[in-house]
């Protein structure tokens, strides 16, 4: 693979949180324009390289590099990282009183024009009418801030989104939605991470990493890492045979 | 009390400074069927009246004393526009208000508040305030401060509620310092009456920030919401003292207030709800700490600086 054809490379990174090795021997590349998935059991250590890659404050401290577009990032605060391109989708979004879903996409938004946030509000199927100038806060649904998580998203466009649980709360019709607005990221030149433990959403991606004890296991095309995790992590077979005291080669 | 011609031609006046102050001109106030009032100092600069209301000022010393009537059954459509406010850099501007609200009346007011070049001012405000049976007044005061931090501000009312009244009262200071405000407000409610008392301020520097709202809910089926939406920074201080009393059945009531605390500044809240019918219910939240973290993380992936999304945070907390 050219360098060009590389958004995010991941050097030896490794994360130490009160002396427990979190984040290990972490060596990943991801290629531009194609739907990821970072796929592991409860615990692996998903959210946390989502985190760590954002650069969210307790996360920095890492061993290793992180390259995005081949430049380290690793120094960088999470609002230069977006300034470069790189956003985060939240499993649960917060949520802001007294802050319109206008002015929370506006703050998101690269073109602030109403006309834009009205497109990316219709593309998670809520109608701009009816949401605009309600807040972004406690009186909407998990579905319905989420869908509103992903159209703040699209107002950015992002050279790279990292979505964390992106099925987590939401119905079938939403999450057909987050589908086909992950279609449309990519289509737009995007680069897609989906941190999941869900097959549903594995699926969606072209090309995987196994996660493991904030490790990685595995990785290549989404099909294979999907019948590996299916068969080996669900119920999780180390789990299993250190119950059982049976010796275990993966 | 009779209109006062409000327009000003000519070189600006202390009317036309006033009103620029808090983005309006005379213009604007000729409308016959919006009221008005304004009050530079102790000097009534324009009024205008509209049916319905009443109203009778008498310049004292240092402000004036108003007497306010709405009539009964009388609906004043458009919030009335009352301006006080003081030009120069030092001096006492005293509001001594009795308003009336007549039974099944219904008014809204808007009162502006300006001190755009304080250094030392005081601006005291003293007010009794009667709701009568299904009245209902609303009183929406809106601050401009100079950024010197000299202003000082002391609004006080007593207010009782009859039977399915209605009273509601919002304090935010929209431009300038707070320097130092002090609110002390006390209602008593009768029988299906409401009260919603809300406060919006964001203080820095020095900047003291006081409340002190009570509200008795003494009738059966009254209502009652104690409201506060405060962000300090530097070293600000806020102490904000809520109270909330039921004692009759079916009395309902809460009271909510929420602080966001930065750099060395100080912020408590004493909330205290006192029940004494066992069919009365008053709950209470109180909040007070740094801007959300999650909040903050998210519009920081989203590109904005952390100064920019603390700012957006603050002005939604106090929208």
């Amino acid at each position: 693979m050219s360098k060009t054809e590389t958004i995010l490379e991941l050097r030896d990174l490794a994360l130490k949180l009160g002396g427990k090795n979190i984040l290990q021997n972490i060596n990943a590349s991801f290629e531009s324009g194609i739907v990821h998935a970072v796929v592991g059991p409860n615990g692996a250590g998903k959210s946390t390289l989502a985190s760590v890659l954002m650069g969210l404050p307790d996360f920095r401290y890492i061993e290793g590099d992180i390259l995005f577009e081949g430049k380290s990032i690793k120094k960088l605060d999470t609002d230069k990282r977006a300034k470069l391109g790189i956003t985060l989708g939240w499993q649960e979004p917060a949520r802001f009183d007294g802050i319109s879903i206008r002015d929370f996409l506006k703050a998101s938004a690269k073109d602030k024009a109403e006309e834009n946030l009205e497109k990316a509000l219709d593309a998670v199927g809520l109608s701009p009418k009816n949401y605009l100038n309600r807040d972004c806060d406690k009186t909407l649904s998990g579905g319905e801030r989420k869908r509103v998580e992903i159209a703040s998203i699209l107002v950015m466009e992002p050279k790279l989104t990292l979505l964390d649980e992106p099925d987590s709360g939401i119905d079938v019709e939403a999450l057909d939605k987050m589908f086909e607005v992950m279609q449309m990221l990519k289509q737009k030149g995007s680069s897609v991470i989906l941190i999941t433990h869900s097959l549903q959403v594995l699926k969606q991606s072209e090309r995987a990493l196994l996660m493991c004890h904030g490790g990685i296991r595995d990785s290549g095309s989404s099909e294979k890492i999907s019948s590996y995790f299916h068969d080996k992590c669900m119920p999780c077979d180390l789990k299993y045979a250190a119950e059982q005291g049976i010796p275990y080669d993966r | 009390m009779t209109d006062k011609k409000t327009a000003r031609h000519g070189a600006p006046s202390a009317l036309d400074e006033l009103l620029s102050s808090i983005n309006k001109t005379a213009d604007e106030l000729h409308d016959k069927h919006t009221a008005h009032l304004v009050v530079h100092h102790n000097k009534v600069l324009g009024s205008h009246l509209v049916p319905g209301l009443k109203l009778d000022v008498e310049e004292i010393k240092d402000g004036i004393r108003a007497v306010i009537r709405i009539e009964e059954n009388a609906v004043i459509k458009n919030p009335v526009q009352i301006c006080f406010g003081m030009l120069p850099e030092k001096g006492t501007q005293k509001i001594i208000m009795d308003v009336g609200c007549g039974r099944n009346s219904k008014i809204s007011i808007i009162a502006h508040c300006s001190f755009p070049n304080a250094i030392d001012i005081s601006h005291i405000m003293e007010a009794v305030i009667n709701i009568e049976d299904g009245a209902e007044y609303r009183y929406f005061e809106r601050h401009v401060h100079g950024e010197s931090g000299g202003t000082k501000v002391y609004p006080k009312a007593k207010v009782n509620l009859k039977k399915g009244a209605r009273f509601a009262t919002e304090f935010e200071l929209v431009k300038g310092r707070v320097g130092l405000i002090d609110i002390d407000y006390e209602t008593t409610c009768g029988e299906d009456s409401s009260l919603e008392m809300t406060a919006r301020i964001s203080g820095y520097a020095d900047d003291i920030i006081k409340i002190n709202e009570t509200g008795h809910l003494t009738g059966k089926n009254s209502r009652g919401f104690l409201n506060s939406r405060i962000a300090v920074r530097d070293t600000a201080r806020a102490e904000i003292f809520n109270k909330l009393t039921a004692s009759a059945p079916g009395a309902r009531g809460h009271v909510d207030c929420k602080e966001i605390v930065q750099d060395k500044a100080v912020a408590s809240a004493i909330p205290v709800v006192e029940v004494s019918h066992p069919q009365a219910r008053i709950t209470h939240e109180a909040a007070i700490g740094s801007v959300d973290s999650k909040q903050l993380q998210t519009l920081m992936a989203r590109g904005l600086s952390e100064k920019d999304a603390v700012a957006l945070i603050i002005k939604g907390l106090l929208k």
